[in-house]
């Protein structure tokens, strides 16, 4: 992403719509936005709405300004602001109910935040952006409990996941080049599930589906990673290797993990962030949050 | 031997008759004179307004008069029929008997014939039931805005401008061509005051069939609000459970009619437990055999339930047959409450409302108040948790379906109060009751509530308009786009526990 | 998931296309009557009835058994098929109805002078193709758009598809509304110009509901075999997954219903000229429920099964609505009950254990 992308229009909110042959799944606003945000990219690979438009020459990939989302007078989330760079790869701990799962679903697009702003890059507005757009733009994201297509086989939810022209009528007629088949075999490899590949997804171990979750982000080839609790119910050994693999994606991508596993936390992170009550608390190496009064307050009591 | 007697003894009357007031002359003239003599005549009759001389009108009415003694042919046409009506109606006025007179009124009030007013006068002025009064009244202004002097007309046209009848409205819009420019002004004013009027009273009586219509569907959706909204089990089969709150109303009533006949008008209060108990009993029998299988797998349930459903019809139809039966209302409630001339609140109705409300506390409480409504509660939120701690939670399940579908039965309860009764009964009502569910939002009663009573209006409102079905289309198409906005429903709770 | 049409499969569609095209056909037309071995009218139009049938339950299949998405209102789409087909018919009927009138029946009773406007057009055969396909599709098109866009699921589609037949079942009923009312459509006499009750005529739309068969067999078998009927089945078990992968779902359940919607409507089309006949109550909530377990019965997320299914199911109404129509409602109940409690996978599901268990 080193190409100079033109400054983006700013959205017209009132401008006239044209009737969409297949519909947006979300406002007027989210479209308009995406399409302006698709247009300056000539080389738009495979049609995506705002693929190869992140902007990170001013260094973060991820701003959140701000964000304050409700439930019925509960803040999940409040004022949160906070800055990933691009490379980086940040760990996010604090307590139960700190707003951890809220804050991926608001960069997700899976919640709507009440006020506040989130923005991919310089330009990409993820507020107005729904979930298959934002996956488009460059976000994966790995569920607290693994979610894959578990009556699929391992190889076919690589497949499905992999980085595609995903709209209808290309996926109707899509056949495997053998290039995308190379790149599944490499993933499968990467997260050693070869010998898997034809096997029903359901049926593998609980560290394996982690695994297969995993190889399904990386297939999607995002830039920026949210990762709930990847390591939850792995060996250690399988835990290792999770420490091993992230350290090898930070730097071309970035890389947000939630985990309650120190240990893990520690053998990865450089910068921690402590959540609490729906803002951060404190953000430093692991050893300086450790220090910090107020979190140990937090996690302790008194 | 008995028909004998009685055609004898009619036979004296009849010979004894001919003794009336009518003098001779009068007689002579109306069975001698042209038409116009002969109203002439009727006119003086009524004048003198003597009850006796009723018979003698009753017998020109069938064609004869006694002329000295001897009966004369008569013809009678449409014109001088109508003559007579109005005659002997007007000479019942002054009957001594209350309820003769007000008969009389109220038959004249359907339209009279401008020679009855002065007998109208005569009777108002020695009037003394209010009821009689005011109908006599009123008569008398209908027939004086075209007879009489200004004075006397205008004095007529504002007796009709402070009454509610719709006839006052089309008699004071019949006016709109007086050449008497004073009176025609007058006539506009009363006619303005009359429709403003009317116009609440039908406004009025549309709220209240939309509110009526509102609770039906409120009984008919409580249940399927406990056991789909609070539960999560679809039960296709909750019209069927309604269906049988019906029959053994029905059941109930052919008991009473036949065992305690005296006791007859209070077969309901038996009927409201029973049916109650019945559905409760049928949908507790299909939790343990179907249901509770099935829990987690909405679109099974759905299927199964419907599977139970044309069963039950089916089982109906074997029993009582595939026509309708009857289920009488007890006497209390037939009838109706006439809030204005024309708008009528059937008891029926009004007491179904009550029992709505009535419900709708006692289930409100029962969920508030309870240990059973509690447990409910809790397992609704989280069964996995609720069962940690020591709630049976299949128990609760068992006895909350069975809630639910007693609810069914008291709907079927009311129900056959106002409408037929037969094995397809409950297919009428399910979808409406699901969509009320889903308008209302899931496990919340207060959205149930707002939801059946705002579909009731809307439906009732736009059926003034469009007519029933095309009501009904609007009312879909609205519930449609309005889940767009809110697709949880109207009261749905926001938070994560909407995990996909 | 691509294990349909193993040369098995291949050999049993092949096996029926014979029956379809060259066993029926010789058995009705070229044996006489006379014979034992005459196929008479009544199996035909039956068999034709229900292959009508195993379209639908193909396209139920679609969107239930691939999709996930339960539609209560399908029974919608194939009587507005079989009613645009239909109005072709009746204006083919020309001059030989009742009333001796250049006009059908219904709207000479009702003192009609003119055609009402949805009518017009209706007397050229090309045009009703073209309602019989576009008018389903767009309804379906339409609703689908407002109903996934605002993510509505599960059981709430279903009832809310259940309201709409439902209401459109109301409008159908009303004079009106310019379609017959109560009685819909009937007493066809022509299609094509041709009369209708010949035998060829028969034989000939019997065997082309069996090409419609095939073909939308074949269809379907394309589009769960590629990679469009992958995301659509993982749409089902794990929906919220296939959007973080970057799948628009909606596009693909709106694409995938309208589908469905327009192969009900061919099939209500070529339903309508064979039995006969069309009316509101095909538009009845208790239709199109029949329609799911047809799928069920046969097996859901399979191809063959609910083909299956419609056939066990109607040839079982046909056979008890004729010597035990009390018991029909009983049995078609219990079945409802039973398949959903013991037989999730359907017969097919029945027959591949029987398969696995003796290799």
């Amino acid at each position: 992403m080193k190409r100079d992308a033109p400054p983006v229009p700013p959205v017209d909110r009132d401008a006239p719509r044209p009737w969409p042959w297949w519909p947006p799944a979300r406002s007027p606003e989210a479209v308009a936005a995406a399409t302006a945000a698709a247009q300056p990219s000539s080389d738009a690979s495979f049609g995506s709405v705002v693929d190869g438009t992140l902007d990170v020459r001013h260094g973060p990939v991820l701003y959140l300004d701000g964000i304050t989302v409700s439930f019925d007078g509960f803040r999940a989330l409040n004022a949160l602001t906070l800055t990933i760079d691009a490379g980086e790869l940040r760990c996010v701990i604090g307590p139960n109910g700190a707003g951890k799962t809220t804050m991926m679903d608001v960069i997700t697009g899976k919640t709507r935040p009440d006020t506040g702003t989130a923005y991919f890059g310089q330009t990409i507005d993820l507020t107005r952006l729904t979930e298959n757009q934002i996956a488009h733009a460059g976000i994966g994201r790995k569920f607290q409990k693994p979610t894959i297509f578990e009556r699929h086989t391992v190889f076919e939810n690589l497949e499905l996941s992999m980085k595609a022209d995903k709209r209808v009528r290309k996926t109707l007629f899509a056949r495997l080049s053998s290039e995308e088949r190379d790149r599944i075999a490499t993933t499968l490899a990467q997260i050693r599930l070869t010998d898997a590949a034809d096997r029903q997804a359901g049926l593998l171990s609980h560290g394996q589906k982690q695994w297969l979750e995993i190889g399904m982000l990386l297939m999607q080839e995002p830039k920026l990673l949210l990762l709930d609790e990847p390591v939850a119910g792995m060996s250690d050994d399988e835990t290792e290797r999770t420490a091993e693999l992230f350290l090898s994606l930070a730097g071309t991508h970035s890389l947000v993990v939630v985990e309650h596993d120190m240990k893990f936390v520690e053998t990865i992170a450089k910068k921690v962030t402590v959540l609490h009550e729906g803002s951060v608390l404190a953000e430093g190496s692991l050893a300086e949050v450790q220090a910090d009064p107020r979190v140990v307050e937090v996690y302790l009591g008194r | 031997m008995r028909a004998l007697l009685q055609g004898l003894a009619l036979l004296c009357v009849v010979l004894a008759s001919p003794v009336h007031a009518v003098e001779p002359a009068l007689a002579q003239r109306i069975a001698a004179g042209d038409n116009d003599e002969k109203v002439a005549v009727l006119a003086k009759i009524v004048a003198a307004a003597d009850p006796k001389d009723i018979p003698f009108l009753k017998a020109l009415a069938e064609g004869t008069v006694t002329v000295d003694g001897k009966p004369v042919e008569v013809t009678v046409n449409n014109r001088l029929r109508k003559e007579i009506d109005g005659a002997i109606a007007a000479l019942k006025l002054v009957d001594p008997d209350h309820d003769t007179r007000l008969a009389a009124a109220k038959e004249l009030s359907n339209g009279a014939e401008p020679s009855v007013l002065p007998a109208v006068r005569k009777a108002l002025a020695v009037e003394k039931d209010a009821e009689i009064q005011g109908l006599l009244a009123s008569i008398a202004a209908s027939l004086g805005i075209r007879a009489g002097d200004k004075a006397e007309r205008l004095a007529a046209i504002k007796t009709l401008g402070s009454s509610n009848s719709p006839t006052s409205r089309a008699l004071l819009t019949e006016l709109k061509d007086e050449p008497d420019l004073e009176i025609r002004a007058a006539a506009q004013r009363a006619l303005k005051e009359v429709e403003g009027r009317l116009a609440w009273a039908e406004r009025a009586g549309l709220l209240f069939a939309g509110i009526s219509l509102g609770s039906i569907l409120l009984l008919a959706a409580l249940g399927l609000a406990i056991t789909y909204g609070l539960m999560g089990v679809i039960n296709m089969a909750h019209g069927e459970l309604i269906m049988i709150g019906a029959y053994t109303t029905y059941l109930v009533q052919n008991l009473f009619r036949a065992h305690f006949p005296g006791a007859f008008d209070a077969y309901l209060l038996f009927a409201v437990p029973s049916a109650f108990l019945a559905s409760m009993l049928v949908g507790m029998a299909l939790e343990r055999c179907v249901v509770r299988f099935l829990y987690g797998r909405p679109l099974e349930t759905l299927l199964a339930t419907w599977g139970i459903s044309l069963m039950l019809i089916q089982t109906v139809r074997t029993i009582f047959g595939a026509q309708n039966v009857q289920v009488e209302n007890p006497s209390w409630m037939s009838g109706g409450l006439e809030i204005l001339s024309g708008v009528v609140l059937p008891y029926s109705r009004i007491v179904i409302i009550a029992f709505a409300v009535a419900v709708l506390a006692g289930i409100g409480l029962l969920l508030a108040k309870t240990r059973l409504g509690l447990f409910v509660r809790g397992v609704t939120q989280n069964r996995a948790m609720a069962s940690c701690v020591g709630v049976p939670t299949a128990r609760v399940d068992l006895w909350a379906f069975g809630l639910g579908s007693g609810l069914a039965g008291l709907a079927g309860c009311a129900l056959s109060q106002i409408g037929n009764v037969g094995p397809d009964l409950g297919q009428s009502y399910i979808v409406d009751s699901f969509l009320v569910v889903v308008l209302g939002g899931v496990g919340q009663l207060a959205g149930t509530v707002l939801a059946a009573l705002g579909l009731g209006i809307m439906n009732k409102l736009l059926e003034t308009w469009a007519g029933a079905v095309i009501a009904k289309i609007v009312v879909l198409v609205f519930i449609i786009l309005f889940i767009q906005k809110r697709p949880q429903g109207l009261f749905a709770m926001k938070g994560r526990s909407v995990e996909s | 998931m691509t294990r349909y049409f193993t040369p098995r499969g291949w050999t049993m569609l092949i096996a029926c296309a014979v029956v379809v095209f060259a066993v029926f056909p010789v058995l009705n037309l070229v044996v006489p009557e006379t014979s034992a071995f005459h196929l008479s009218a009544f199996w035909v139009t039956l068999f034709g009835k229900i292959m009508c049938y195993a379209i639908v339950a193909v396209a139920m299949d679609l969107i239930w058994g691939y999709a996930g998405i339960l539609s209560l209102g399908h029974g919608l789409f194939f009587a507005l098929g079989g009613y645009a087909f239909g109005m072709y018919l009746m204006r083919q009927i020309g001059a030989d109805g009742q009333y001796r009138m250049n006009m059908p029946d219904f709207m000479v009773f009702l003192d009609w002078k003119t055609f009402p406007w949805h009518w017009t057009g209706s007397e050229h055969f090309w045009w009703a193709v073209f309602l019989v396909l576009v008018v389903p599709g767009l309804l379906a098109f339409v609703f689908g758009y407002f109903a996934f866009r605002s993510r509505v699921k599960g059981v709430y589609f279903s009832i809310i598809t259940q309201a709409l037949t439902f209401a459109a079942m109301l409008l159908f009923f009303r004079n009106n509304t310019g379609f017959g009312g109560n009685n819909g459509f009937t007493d066809f006499k022509r299609i094509l110009d041709i009369p209708i009750t010949t035998p060829e005529t028969r034989m000939a739309l019997f065997a082309i509901t069996g090409a419609a068969l095939i073909g939308t067999l074949l269809l379907g078998r394309f589009i769960v075999t590629s990679k469009f009927g992958r995301v659509l089945s993982a749409i089902r078990d794990a929906e919220t997954r296939v959007m973080f992968c970057g799948y628009d779902t909606v596009h693909y359940k709106l694409f995938v219903w309208t589908l469905s919607a327009v192969l009900c409507a061919i099939a209500g089309a070529l339903y309508v000229p064979q039995v006969g006949i069309i009316n509101p109550s095909e538009m009845s909530p208790a239709n199109s429920i029949e329609i799911a377990i047809w799928v069920a019965v046969g097996g859901r997320g399979t191809l063959a099964g609910p083909i299956l299914g419609a056939f066990l199911v109607n040839g079982g109404k046909s056979v008890f609505t004729q010597y035990f129509p009390e018991f029909w409602l009983y049995l078609l109940g219990l079945v409802f009950i039973l398949v959903t409690l013991f037989l999730p996978a359907g017969v097919a599901g029945l027959l591949d254990k029987w398969k696995r268990k003796s290799p």
